[in-house]
């Protein structure tokens, strides 16, 4: 272990000796470490700062009819892609599980299986990554659109606080919406897997469905039901952060709309973690 | 009216507004006259909060508005209205939804109220019966009626209007000079036009103001303007008539 660590450490030596052992250099790859963390924290304060905004507005009765639109634009219109996403999961997942436990004469476990992965990780982590995809991605366009083209500053010409206005809305739409969803996704992604279990891998569909009801319990759908919400609210978040944040033009509406995808998507895998280690330990 | 005191403004350290003096009067058409990126557009933003001075008071109806939070400045904003250089249209409601978009947020008005107070709007606007046409069905000087249209809905006491001329042709030009005179006149409002037209200038202002590199240069009447000795502003106003080739040598 100690013999490692002086290799290690020899190795960065010699490699900071290579490059001349130029201090100079160091010095440059250390700011831009330092920059890229401070950048980093400016973006945590500011959408602190958006989410403590969004709070504030909350104060306000919210526009009833918009947070309806946006539950149909935001979480119906989701509703094929989380089909087809979640339902050939459910499928997969069947197809590797079953035949593997069908060996070891376990096949009565497959369906509780697929439906306690369904409930806890697959339905909730999937319909938030797609969900991020299309609905992250759609405020962000939206939203930073509006941005280049001074509508934004049009609202707030108008006495309208464009938190209020647009962040709200989508904010209750997509913590109302997700959550559906997932519930969508549970029975769709379960009823995957049965198909693939009783007419490719035999397994009788009695067995199947008993399987569910004998390990499966409410929480491992409350679960991720309350993972969900977070990641709606993350979804919302990050989406109107970026939209509100778009430098000018058309590259920049493109820079803020993959920005808020890919940051959406990657709070949401770290969120799981720590909201699994806190919900299912 | 409108009131600037020792107003500077700093972007990134670039200064863009010098030690800013300036003073509207209620009811006059002021026109903001300057080269592109002189800052007249800062200046329009400024009066209406969507930017805070580095230094110096704005002064608006008799309230300093630079130390205002956004809940304070909405109150003040209600009694202004401006018009966007690419007229700011929300593109996902209809001409009418825009113009109606103030009074439904601010007012108690009941729909029916709201629609003949769009009707009217658009009507003084010359844009009579287009309620239903989305803004991508518009021309671009249709597209800045509505965006009259909607900023004179509340009925505010001042319209700021940026670039209202940018991109349209000389007939639209004058159709929309004609609207600021006519809504002046019309509403009473107290205006600020920012332009680099000097021809627009000249026919809507009561007074007009240069700005040159962040720096009020010379302020006055048109016919002060007209026969100003300052060679900056001589310049600007041949420049903008334009030099034939044969001037040009």
């Amino acid at each position: 272990m100690q013999n490692n660590s002086k290799l290690i450490f020899t190795i960065i030596h010699f490699n900071i000796c290579a490059c001349g052992g130029d201090n100079a250099m160091m010095v440059g790859y250390l700011e831009k470490i330092g920059r890229s963390v401070l950048e980093l924290l400016e973006h945590l304060g500011a959408v602190m700062m958006l989410i403590y905004e969004t709070i504030c507005q909350l104060k306000h009765p919210p526009n009833i009819k918009h947070i309806i639109g946006q539950m149909a634009h935001l979480g119906v219109d989701s509703l094929p892609i989380v089909t087809l996403t979640i339902l050939f999961t459910g499928m997969v997942i069947t197809l590797q599980t079953a035949h593997e436990f069908i060996k070891y004469g376990a096949q009565s476990t497959v369906g509780g299986i697929v439906a306690i992965s369904m409930g806890r990780e697959l339905a909730p982590v999937l319909t938030g990554v797609v969900a991020a995809g299309r609905v992250g991605a759609a405020i962000t366009a939206e939203i930073s659109t509006m941005k280049v083209t001074e509508q934004i500053d049009a609202l707030k010409v108008m006495a309208t606080n464009p938190v209020g206005y647009l962040v709200v809305p989508r904010l209750i739409a997509c913590m109302i919406m997700l959550p559906l969803l997932v519930i969508f996704a549970d029975v769709i992604g379960t009823f995957g897997g049965y198909l693939v279990a009783v007419f490719y891998s035999d397994i009788n569909s009695v067995t199947y469905i008993q399987s569910i009801n004998n390990f499966m319990v409410v929480h491992d759908v409350t679960g991720g039901l309350i993972k969900s919400i977070f990641f709606g609210a993350i979804i919302a978040i990050i989406g109107c952060y970026k939209g509100l944040n778009a430098a000018n033009g058309a590259v920049g509406v493109g820079k803020a709309t993959t920005g808020s995808v890919v940051g959406s998507i990657i709070i949401i895998f770290v969120l799981n973690c720590f909201l699994s280690l806190i919900l299912y330990r | 009216m409108i009131k600037l005191v020792n107003v500077h403004m700093e972007f990134k350290k670039e200064k863009i507004l010098k030690n800013i003096n300036l003073e509207v009067k209620k009811g006059e058409v002021l026109a903001v006259i300057g080269a592109s990126g002189s800052g007249k557009s800062t200046l329009l933003r400024l009066m209406i909060g969507l930017l805070r001075p580095t230094k110096g008071e704005i002064w608006v109806n008799g309230t300093e508005i630079s130390k205002l939070n956004e809940n304070q400045l909405d109150k003040i904003r209600l009694r202004m209205g401006m018009v966007f250089q690419y007229s700011a249209l929300f593109d996902s409601m209809s001409v009418g939804e825009n113009v109606a978009f103030g009074l439904r947020e601010h007012s108690n008005l009941s729909e029916s109220e709201i629609a003949e107070k769009v009707r009217e709007k658009l009507k003084l606007v010359d844009l009579e019966g287009y309620e239903h046409h989305m803004p991508n069905e518009l021309s671009g000087g249709m597209k800045k009626r509505v965006s009259l249209a909607r900023a004179i809905a509340f009925e505010p006491d001042i319209v700021l209007y940026d670039e209202p001329s940018a991109g349209l042709d000389p007939i639209m030009t004058a159709k929309i000079d004609g609207l600021i005179v006519n809504t002046q006149k019309v509403l009473g409002v107290t205006s600020v036009v920012v332009t680099h037209h000097m021809e627009s200038a000249f026919s809507i202002a009561d007074r007009i103001a240069m700005i040159h590199e962040g720096e009020i240069i010379a302020i006055g009447n048109v016919d002060d303007i007209k026969n100003s000795d300052n060679p900056i502003v001589r310049d600007f106003i041949n420049g903008s008539k334009g030099k034939t080739k044969e001037d040009q040598g």
